[in-house]
């Protein structure tokens, strides 16, 4: 964790004075709804379907234990018990009382937590990999750098009212593990030649409405200039970028109107302005911020530990999970633990107030009293002894948390949908229940092999369905829910070979009850051509195209001209 | 007529502002008196605009940039932003432009959807005069003006960031 000072305590206190007096002049009728509207969002409250929603932030995903038990909480005392985590990190609590909202955040200071900026049209929560720290093909402590932006985008005085909300993600590894390519900016850390530390950055990605891959802007921007290269991508996005429609003001839509190398050398020019100025980071401060965060206190450890080796001979249940749920650890001895949120029957990324205590008490015991939520919507115990394994899943598993699908088809990114949201066209999460029952043996599961498969209720795509290998997609048809289905998103270069992409509608969208079958013939085309068990879908998806899975699921063009038919007879 | 704020105090407002006609037409240039003009008003008028008797301020919209005046500061008295939206967020960039990069010490005005929310973050980029919205509590407002103690960024009125600050006061 970063351990805040006495002035980073002190902004987070004035914000919740801020919010409560901003509170008081809504209620006493001084503020209109939509000015009070743009406040509260800043704080990320929403007014929902059927009450209001907090989301409170995570900052790149870290959370301690003092934090888990002060969300569950609040969670109890100020809602219905329970809290889900999102995809971009953050925990959202969907019936707290607006009256309340500024105890919330009250409480939420009290353990170094807040709401700044998870919604509106400013910065948002900066995520990065899951396994910053630990990975094994890490090139720099990403944490370290999502602090420095944390602090930089927080109360930004001049770019606190964008054209339209923004979205960080920095990668600190080898392995792209944050989808730096879609998002307003991306940061990949590389080295020079000589080892210096820089960043790869690109800008203008993202998904919603309108998909698209960031371009590289800068190979290589040496790290002391993050902070002024950053301020002259916005201070060129805040004062061009479109106002005048919603859906054409992300930063994308500037990048594109102008195209890429027209954008790159307006940043250029106002860069030259701000290039060795005052924000020009310092050795002292990025050491200061590395020496905030506390440290798990590792043991030395032999590589490899025999009771592990054991247990996993002995029992097949505890080597599934082992396979899929623990990740390599840079330090010998230890590994990474994920805990799946995505038991069939709950939905995607809920927890209740109790879960949260036993987690905490959990990473507590076994893990250096912190935890990590990841954007795939589970948690992370990124500090495990390979000793302590087999009794912490022994744990995780009695409640509920040691389903083995990390990285299988049934570890679905799934938005909150239609059950919660106000924006969503259609439910997300029976369907994300309904392919989780129809895929329920396991053995098959670990057969067809890592898959993403990512549902949005709405072309908000907050499931990220076109970076799906497998993307769903909630439309709305004269008042009735169906589903588009995309076939070869990515979201990165998690693997080698394939790099971040966007997925194609295959055809005509289905009704809810025909997703599973349709998810089993894309399943089936898939194994019938891959060829071997390691040529994963994606893979398969980019060698041959996407044909042979539309004829899979639609059969041939006569075939296809019928479905349409019916579905027009139908509709 | 709004309310003024200025060196923290709520003043009386000795300035006309010239707006454009609901057309988007120019007004009349004026013949005497304290008056803003409209960015289009003052590149229409420049040269007659030179013996001008009175104070002489400009306007300019949030589309419009502090480079079109660049080389006239000197020539105003005041200048003024206008905020079309309280939400546009455009006027905090040409405020900071003013000051930090063309270097602009006079009055620079925050004008239009100037609401009590937005004053801490105005103050920051440089505005040093706000003509509050009609219907704001100008008591109340004085008080957003330090709604934060401290901010991480650079700003026109705290250059150096807190980070240089921090290492400066020895402060791990």
């Amino acid at each position: 964790m970063y351990v805040y000072d006495e002035i980073d305590q002190k902004l987070v206190d004035e914000r919740v004075a801020q919010f409560r007096d901003q509170t008081r002049r809504f209620l006493a009728g001084k503020l209109s709804d939509d000015e009070f509207r743009a406040l509260r969002l800043r704080n990320g409250l929403y007014i929902q379907r059927y009450a209001p929603m907090l989301r409170i932030a995570i900052p790149y995903g870290l959370l301690s234990t003092r934090q888990l038990r002060k969300l569950a909480h609040i969670a109890r005392k100020f809602d219905r018990g329970y809290g889900h985590f999102s995809t971009r990190q953050n925990l959202q609590l969907n019936w707290p009382r607006l009256p309340q909202v500024p105890d919330i955040l009250a409480e939420l200071a009290t353990v170094q937590m807040h709401a700044i900026q998870t919604s509106g049209n400013s910065f948002r929560n900066i995520t990065t990999d899951h396994f910053a720290g630990v990975a094994q093909d890490e090139i720099v402590d990403s944490f370290v750098w999502c602090e420095v932006l944390r602090q930089w985008s927080t109360f930004h005085p001049e770019f606190s009212y964008l054209p339209r909300k923004f979205k960080f993600a920095v990668n600190g590894a080898k392995s792209d593990r944050a989808a730096v390519a879609v998002h307003d900016i991306g940061l990949h850390a590389v080295r020079d030649e000589k080892g210096e530390i820089g960043f790869k950055v690109l800008v203008g990605g993202g998904l919603g409405r309108t998909p698209v891959i960031g371009f590289v802007i800068r190979e290589f921007l040496p790290w002391q200039h993050l902070l002024s290269y950053c301020e002259a991508i916005l201070r060129v996005y805040n004062r061009y970028g479109r106002r005048d429609n919603i859906h054409k003001a992300r930063i994308k839509i500037l990048v594109k109107e102008r195209g890429p190398e027209r954008f790159r050398e307006e940043v250029e020019a106002e860069w030259k302005h701000l290039k060795d100025g005052p924000s020009t980071l310092i050795p002292e401060e990025i050491a200061r911020i590395e020496s905030r965060f506390t440290r798990p206190a590792y043991l030395p450890l032999p590589a490899t530990d025999a009771g592990l080796a054991t247990a996993l001979a002995s029992d097949k249940a505890f080597a599934n999970w082992h396979a899929r749920n623990v990740h390599p650890h840079k330090k010998p001895g230890y590994a990474a633990v994920t805990l799946s949120l995505k038991k069939t029957g709950v939905p995607p990324g809920d927890v209740t107030a109790e879960q949260m205590e036993r987690i905490a008490d959990l990473a507590d015991r076994y893990s250096f009293g912190e935890l990590r939520v990841s954007h795939e919507q589970n948690l992370i115990f990124a500090d495990v002894q390979l000793s302590d394994l087999h009794s912490l899943w022994g744990e995780i598993r009695a409640l509920g948390f040691a389903t083995p699908n990390i990285g299988l088809l049934t570890n679905i990114i799934c938005c909150p949908g239609g059950d919660f949201c106000s924006l969503a066209n259609a439910k997300s999460i029976p369907v994300a229940e309904a392919i989780q029952q129809r895929f329920d043996d396991l053995d098959y599961l670990h057969d067809i092999g890592e898959i993403d498969v990512n549902i949005s209720g709405c072309m908000n795509a907050c499931g990220h369905h076109h970076v799906g290998h497998i993307g769903i997609l909630g439309v709305d048809k004269n008042g009735e829910e169906w589903y588009q289905i995309e076939v070869g998103g990515n979201q990165g270069e998690v693997r080698p070979g394939v790099g971040a992409s966007l997925g194609k509608v295959i055809g005509p969208s289905f009704a809810r009850a025909e997703i599973p079958d349709v998810i089993e013939k894309l399943i089936e085309c898939y194994l019938a051509r891959r060829d071997s068990d390691a040529e994963r879908f994606i893979d398969v998806v980019h060698r041959v195209g996407v044909e042979p899975f539309k004829e899979s699921v639609y059969g041939n063009a006569d075939q296809r001209a019928a479905h349409r038919r019916g579905h027009l007879a139908s509709a | 007529m709004a309310t003024l704020i200025k060196e923290r105090r709520i003043v009386a407002d000795t300035w006309r502002l010239l707006s454009r006609g609901p057309k988007g037409e120019l007004p009349e240039a004026p013949a005497r008196g304290d008056v803003i003009v409209p960015l289009a008003l003052w590149l229409a008028n420049r040269e007659s605009f030179l013996a001008y008797p009175g104070k002489l301020g400009v306007w300019l919209d949030a589309s419009e940039g502090p480079e079109a005046i660049a080389g006239d500061l000197q020539r105003f008295a005041l200048i003024a932003v206008n905020f079309p939206k309280f939400g546009d967020g455009r006027g905090y960039s040409i405020a900071r432009l003013l000051r930090e990069r063309y270097g602009y010490r006079g009055e620079l005005r925050a004008i239009g959807d100037v609401l009590h929310d937005h004053l801490h973050f105005m103050k920051q980029c440089g505005f040093d005069a706000f003509s509050l919205r009609d219907d704001q509590d100008a008591q109340e407002a004085l008080s957003a003006l330090d709604t934060f103690s401290d901010g991480y960024q650079t700003s026109v009125l705290r250059p150096v960031p807190l980070f240089r600050r921090r290492l400066a006061a020895g402060k791990p």
